[in-house]
């Protein structure tokens, strides 16, 4: 078992062991002893479709000869996933990869906990092959210390088109188009826009506003820079507003609705629109509708321009063993190839994390979706997602929701008085 | 022990010690675990609000800073609030409701035993499926005020759940329902307990019903009541699961209560240095509950 060197654990003895005991006590695998030519990869990928995609990657190390031991932690969100990580890691015993994204890839660099790739990214040309501000995302200090799985897109706006012609209207491309298109579908007797009142999709549909009510620039200001000017200054209130107005066009059944079942709604032609991210195609797909014909997908309304991105990656833990070592690269290798690559996005619904590949196999959806990516990242529309943990680190994150979140739910609250909070949150947040 | 061995103990002091001491070793190790898991992980908790940490444990100390951020949370003020709020009302309603039917209940009834099941059964679920229950139950479109509006009252409302300034009391709804079952059995058991002799001495002298209920049967129930409100006082902080499965402690954060706010903050939002004070203030407020009732535990043994 690879004893790692823990800078953080400069602590008494018996605290140490202490702890690894407690912690190994709560986890719900036992720590386990990982062969040295073996790779163990912690992952949320539960749900049918996921799991099926995260089984190619399995097939693939098995036929390189590699052993491949799943440690899977059911749990959408991931949020249990990372509890047991943080306690295998704490234990001395951490996983060889482990499924962790954004801005939680540099906390764990700087723990020093993860092994670089950087021999894998120079051999296969990660560098030429992933757009500039993917691969940021993926290097701790300058080395590779992850690999991105997919790419999700969070802008987006689904439409069921029988609801859609019912009330007369075209797909909206600006937010004013979506309020007039929104009343159409009121009065034509459905809900115009399906929305579950949780923090973490009160913020998808907030970050999609401000982007399409303010722009890209503005958004890297204030949800990626934390800017204070541009957190609590006008355009913010601006967008806070139009935030406000849509909660007009959203039923009153919402609160604490599960983002399936608001899909569901439009599924079900109850309801016209939503905003969610392109996972909302696994739904579609699993009621046996075909993208373009059942359901319409366009960029959320002003955003055509720019692409939220939500990418899922693999960060390897730092190993001893050569052996060890080798079948990590091999995984970070096999996992930006193109067959993993098309196999895995294929079956999850979001689209390759390298924007080289064939798309003939792809939904239509998927299609637009790469070429968007492509096309922004060429032009620099390309943003991470701050209601999916890819713009900043999960304290600040937490703080926007809660004023998020409280905002839109608070009938009386002010929007100046939201985007001053909103610049307390990104300033107090950490400390 | 048996005649034999007490003879062949050469000396009879080994043997007596093992008799003083045998206890004390068998229970050695579980007060062991428990000072530890307990006591001691309590006080790494309390070690842990003193540092800086983040997404793991660091030792970095920095004072009561984190007690100071907490204070200046709007979002631990929200679930402070709320604690109180849903507490207070909590335990009073369920004394309510549960000592009035357990009255009722001792009126020497048919059917006694299945009613008194009935009542006390929702105790048999968990906090999980009463919020799940309650949350269908109460969604505007879907329960009450849905089923209401198609009898015919169109403009019946009833969306607390929805509602920012009201969702706190479906907790106490869903709560109520689920714990004043139990507080009844709770005063039946006391009520059966009291000599009947009171009470006939009491209805020999004239007094009404409600009189001697008020008078006589309830400052004979102190210690239950007293039972019963520590025992609901501590469900109360301890709430969680009501919280997840009810309303996710929304809208907003509307709901949001201590230990909701303890898990989100030190597992989901890497601010395990926020989420230690805020629990350490918990503990707080569970000993300043705990305190009291021990002491006057413990006393009233003494003095037998």
């Amino acid at each position: 078992m690879p004893i790692i060197n823990m800078p953080i654990f400069n602590v008494p003895m018996f605290k140490k062991s202490a702890l690894a005991l407690a912690l190994a006590a709560g986890t719900t695998m036992a720590a386990s002893a990982t062969e040295a030519n073996e790779v163990e990869v912690l992952h949320w990928w539960t749900s049918g479709g996921e799991a099926r995609a995260a089984n190619v990657l399995k097939e693939l190390m098995e036929a390189e000869g590699y052993g491949w031991q799943d440690f899977a932690v059911a749990g959408g969100g991931g949020e249990t996933a990372m509890t047991v990580l943080k306690s295998r890691a704490m234990s001395g015993n951490p996983p060889s990869a482990a499924q962790i994204k954004g801005p939680e890839i540099q906390e764990w660099g700087e723990l020093g906990l993860l092994g670089d790739l950087d021999d894998v990214a120079t051999a296969e040309g990660w560098n030429d092959l992933l757009p500039e501000t993917v691969a940021d995302i993926m290097r701790h200090d300058g080395h590779y210390v992850a690999v991105p799985v997919n790419v999700h897109r969070v802008n987006w706006l689904w439409a069921n088109p029988d609801v859609l012609e019912a009330a007369g209207v075209e797909m909206p491309t600006t937010l004013e188009e979506l309020f007039t298109a929104g009343e159409a579908i009121r009065e034509a007797g459905f809900v115009p826009l399906a929305h579950g009142g949780q923090a973490w999709q009160d913020a998808t549909v907030f970050e999609s506003v401000v982007l399409g009510s303010q722009g890209t620039e503005f958004y890297q200001q204030a949800l990626v820079e934390l800017d204070p000017e541009a957190l609590g200054g006008e355009q913010m209130i601006a967008a806070l507003e139009d935030f406000k107005r849509l909660r007009e066009l959203m039923d009153q059944g919402m609160s604490g609705r599960d983002w399936n079942i608001a899909t569901a709604m439009v599924i079900e032609g109850v309801a016209g629109f939503q905003l969610m991210g392109d996972w909302a195609k696994g739904e579609f797909t699993a009621a046996g509708l075909t993208a373009g014909e059942d359901y319409l997908c366009a960029a959320a309304p002003g955003t055509e321009n720019a692409f939220t991105f939500n990418i899922d990656s693999l960060a390897m833990f730092r190993v001893t063993d050569d052996a060890e070592r080798d079948a990590q690269q091999t995984l970070a290798r096999l996992v930006l190839e193109p067959t993993f690559q098309e196999a895995f996005n294929l079956a999850k619904g979001s689209i390759p994390a390298r924007p080289d590949l064939d798309m003939s196999e792809f939904d239509r959806c998927a299609q637009q979706s790469l070429a968007d990516f492509q096309r922004t990242a060429d032009e620099g529309g390309l943003v991470p997602s701050m209601a999916h943990g890819m713009a900043v680190r999960a304290d600040v994150q937490g703080a926007i929701f809660d004023v998020v979140t409280n905002y839109f739910n608070d009938t009386t609250m002010p929007a100046e008085q939201a985007a001053q909070r909103m610049v307390n949150a990104a300033k107090t947040a950490s400390f | 022990m048996s005649e034999s061995t007490t003879r062949t103990a050469a000396r009879p002091t080994a043997s007596g010690w093992l008799q003083a001491w045998l206890p004390r070793l068998v229970l050695a190790p579980s007060v062991a675990v428990s000072l530890f898991f307990v006591y001691g992980f309590m006080l790494w908790t309390f070690v842990l609000s003193l540092t800086s940490s983040r997404m793991l444990p660091s030792y970095d100390f920095v004072g009561f800073g984190q007690y100071a951020r907490l204070m200046a949370n709007d979002r631990w003020w929200v679930a402070s609030t709320n604690l109180m709020v849903f507490g207070v009302l909590f335990i009073v309603i369920c004394l309510v409701i549960g000592a009035l039917l357990a009255i009722l209940l001792d009126q020497k009834i048919r059917q006694e035993g299945a009613l008194r099941t009935i009542y006390l059964y929702p105790m048999a679920l968990s906090f999980i499926v009463t919020g799940v229950v309650w949350k269908w139950l109460l969604n505007p479109q879907l329960g009450i005020q849905a089923m209401v509006q198609s009898w015919g009252f169109e403009s019946f409302r009833f969306d607390w759940l929805v509602n920012p300034d009201m969702a706190i009391y479906t907790l106490v709804i869903a709560a109520v329902w689920q714990a004043s079952g139990f507080v009844m059995a709770l005063f039946l058991a006391g009520l059966r307990g009291i000599d009947d002799s009171i009470v006939k001495a009491a209805q020999l002298d004239g007094a009404s019903l409600p009189r001697i209920y008020w008078r006589v049967v309830m400052p004979c129930l102190r210690p239950v009541v007293f039972s019963a409100v520590m025992i609901l006082a501590h469900i109360a902080i301890k709430s969680f699961d009501l919280v997840v499965a009810l309303t996710g402690g929304g809208p907003g954060y509307a709901t949001d209560l201590p230990a909701t706010f303890m898990y989100t903050h030190a597992f989901n939002r890497a601010q395990i240095g926020l989420g230690s004070a805020s629990a350490m203030l918990m503990l707080g407020g569970v000993l300043a509950i705990l305190i009291p009732y021990l002491y006057s535990e413990l006393r009233s043994r003494k003095h037998g």
